[in-house]
């Protein structure tokens, strides 16, 4: 049994450690930054030779359950923090992990979440150079914790995206529909996976959006809409840039399965966490040309759903026109978000 | 600023922009024939989740007003049975609840609260789930029963044909909402008609409303809850005024029926027994919730535990909930609304429940509808 399962030795840092990590890391391929120290070293840190600019995000993944319809907590771990890069405008280059298990998990659990967080890396030529392995005492902690630091650089004619940068007079553009993840964990959290059907949790990097984007120019502001769904990226834009947003529920693209499960379970599906999702303020001028360069490159869904404005009563608010025609404001998400969504 | 110059037209929303333009062109003649101000109340939660989701506020004309009136079910159990419940909960016996309820503030607390200090406090879905986890426990349990027509006839069900198991006992905090909206009536008020609750009619039977038009001289419908629902039954209710006759009209035909469910009424009368009830800061209403029959006694969670609380508290401080239950207040008067009161910490039942009218307001941004209109007119 102590073969196929997770043992307190195992995160102890003697020779268990050490061959149970080479085994799980041993599919990396980009191991370190040009001729710096990574992986195979087991130094204490990892060496980074460049001179640039840098962006560095860091987040811990206790989505539950750690297997979903579209993922798992590993992909989820890699694609969180790349996208949180990406999203600020820099190209992610190289990534940190530590992983902290539950004794006794499966070893081939292990393995999966492990092989899907090092296919993301490597499929979006991020090095993986270091991290740390850790196992705690059964019922210490629910199954597996993941964090992930992700680096990414700026190059110099790149501007940096931050969440105060919309203008008045910009487009929103949403580069897909909404709610996909948020929409599926939470169907599970509540045992209703038989309603999941075939929707699929969006979880998948966004660093082609942010290519094209970034190739057309003209973005103010982007962000991942990930916990608190649109409803909550685009307070942050209205509130961090002192604007008025103004959003029509009818543009925004919501798949069917998402509006079906949000209503029997009496939530928001704007408040639904993505996971492979951009929302982003932009040049009016440039905003037809992105979106239609989006839907050719495959985001098929990529619209604009609203704009900006600057009106003194209204700065730092949302306000929504709904499907009914009537208008009103789309507040934060608060209370009843499921926890542990990402 | 020109918000206005945004929107544009879809074909989805042209039917409610159709019934809109209705509405206002009604509203203009009722207000040459000097309706100033003509007050629709609705009695459900659901209703003002529609009304206050969909912005539906923000399209009536300013000679409109559409109101909340006493339709959250755990808004009105009072603090007493809270603390009852806690009580149980505590020194007696594993309590279940709704979800809506668990936080729902009792006199010193809400179940939430008790629970992280030790009390037993398990959440459900409904009472099936009541009844499912009661057979996988030899322990004393109690399910705390609130709810209107809507929840009550399962239990009921499950009662008259004796299939509860001998460890389960029920909390009755059930209430009855035709008698909430007679006493409402029956004292001076401003109210133009009645929107019917959607829910509580496919048990009762969209007759049941129609006391209103013919006691009380005014239009009721009984509505659905797509917006469309509620604005057909705004336009009806407006025309009714023009025409100055009023009747019982049931636009939700697709779901009641004229005489509601018989079965479960059925089973309503056979487990139960009306009974005067108090409600959270309103107090007694006539024949408002049921006790258990005699027969059905040794259920009764109050009987079994012999359990003693004191008097209750219902409102704390300036707390306007009572008065937002009764259609007299909205959120806003109240001065704990947004600031003192959250949800993350309420202070009143209304702003827990999703039903609940400042919850409902709060989430939607319903406070700000006023203003957003002015602004866009």
């Amino acid at each position: 049994m102590s073969n196929d399962r997770i043992i307190l030795a195992h995160g102890a840092g003697g020779r268990e450690s050490e061959n149970l990590i080479k085994k799980l890391f041993q599919e990396v391929k980009l191991r370190k930054i040009d001729q710096g120290v990574g992986l195979d070293e087991f130094d204490d840190g990892a060496f980074i030779p460049l001179r640039s600019r840098f962006v560095a995000s860091t987040d811990s993944y206790t989505v539950d359950p750690i297997f979903f319809p579209g993922g798992n907590i590993g992909k989820l771990a890699a694609v969180g923090s790349i996208n949180d890069v990406a999203v600020m405008g820099a190209e992610p280059i190289a990534a940190l992990d530590s992983i902290v298990v539950e004794e006794g998990f499966p070893i081939s659990d292990l393995k999966k979440i492990i092989g899907s967080m090092v296919n993301i890396f490597e499929s979006e030529n991020v090095a993986l150079i270091g991290g740390d392995f850790k196992v705690m005492p059964r019922e210490k902690i629910d199954k597996i914790i993941v964090t992930t630091t992700v680096l990414g650089i700026l190059d110099d004619q790149t501007k940096i995206i931050l969440d105060s940068g919309a203008k008045p007079r910009d487009k929103i553009i949403v580069s897909g529909t909404v709610g996909e993840h948020g929409a599926v964990i939470t169907a599970l959290r509540m045992g209703i996976e038989a309603e999941i059907g075939e929707l699929r949790s969006d979880c998948e990097p966004i660093t082609g959006v942010m290519k094209i984007a970034k190739k057309i120019g003209g973005i103010h502001a982007a962000k991942d809409p990930t916990r608190g769904g649109i409803a909550m990226a685009l307070n942050e834009f209205a509130e961090k840039a002192n604007v008025t947003i103004l959003i029509d529920e009818e543009y925004i693209p919501i798949k069917e399965e998402v509006k079906a499960l949000s209503d029997m379970l009496g939530i928001d599906p704007l408040a639904l966490a993505c996971e492979g999702r951009v929302i982003m303020a932009v040049n009016p001028e440039i905003a037809d040309e992105l979106v239609s360069a989006l839907r050719k490159a495959g985001y098929r869904d990529a619209t604009i759903i609203g704009e900006v404005k600057k009106d003194e009563n209204w700065n730092g608010f949302v306000i929504l026109r709904t499907i009914a025609g009537g208008l009103r404001i789309l507040e934060k998400p608060t209370g009843e978000l499921t926890p542990r969504i990402c | 600023m020109s918000i206005r110059d945004f929107w544009r037209p879809f074909q989805e929303r042209k039917i409610a922009e159709k019934i809109a333009k209705k509405i206002e062109e009604i509203a203009l003649k009722l207000e040459k024939a000097g309706h100033d101000k003509i007050k629709i109340m609705h009695v459900c939660g659901t209703h003002e989740h529609t009304v206050t989701y969909y912005g539906l506020r923000s399209l009536l004309p300013k000679n409109v007003e559409v109101i909340a009136g006493p339709g959250c079910p755990v808004c009105i159990v009072p603090a007493r049975e809270i603390d009852e419940a806690i009580e149980l909960a505590k020194n007696h016996a594993k309590v279940f609840t709704y979800g809506d309820m668990y936080r729902v503030p009792g006199s010193y607390e809400s179940l939430a609260q008790a629970k992280a200090k030790g009390a037993d406090v398990t959440v459900v879905y409904g009472f099936i789930d009541a009844i499912r986890l009661a057979k996988e426990t030899n322990q004393d349990v109690v399910f705390f029963g609130v709810g209107f027509e809507t929840t009550a006839p399962t239990a009921a069900s499950y009662i008259v044909n004796e299939k509860i198991p001998k460890n389960l006992h029920i909390l009755m905090s059930y209430r009855i909402t035709v008698p909430a909206v007679k006493y409402i009536l029956n004292v001076e008020h401003d109210l133009g008609g009645i929107i019917c609750p959607g829910h509580v009619s496919t048990i009762i039977g969209a007759g049941s409303w129609s006391f209103i038009s013919e006691t009380y001289g005014l239009p009721a419908v009984i509505a659905g809850f797509e917006p469309i629902d509620v604005l057909l039954a705004i336009y009806e209710i407006l025309t009714q005024i023009l025409d100055g006759k009023a009747k019982t009209v049931n636009e939700y035909r697709r779901v009641v029926k004229w005489e509601g469910n018989i079965t479960a009424k059925e089973y309503l009368r056979k487990a139960f027994l009306v009974t005067d009830r108090n409600w959270r800061g309103i107090g007694i209403i006539p024949e408002s919730g049921w006790v258990l029959k005699e027969k059905y006694k040794h259920l009764d969670a109050r009987e079994k535990f012999q359990i003693k609380v004191g008097e209750g508290i219902d409102i704390k401080g300036n707390c306007k909930c009572a008065e937002i239950i009764l259609g007299r207040a909205i959120p806003t008067d109240c001065p704990y609304f947004g600031k003192a009161c959250k949800p993350e910490h309420p202070i009143g039942a209304c702003m827990v429940s999703s039903e609940g009218t400042c919850a409902i307001w709060y989430k939607y941004g319903g406070h700000l509808i006023r203003e957003l209109v002015k602004e866009t007119e």
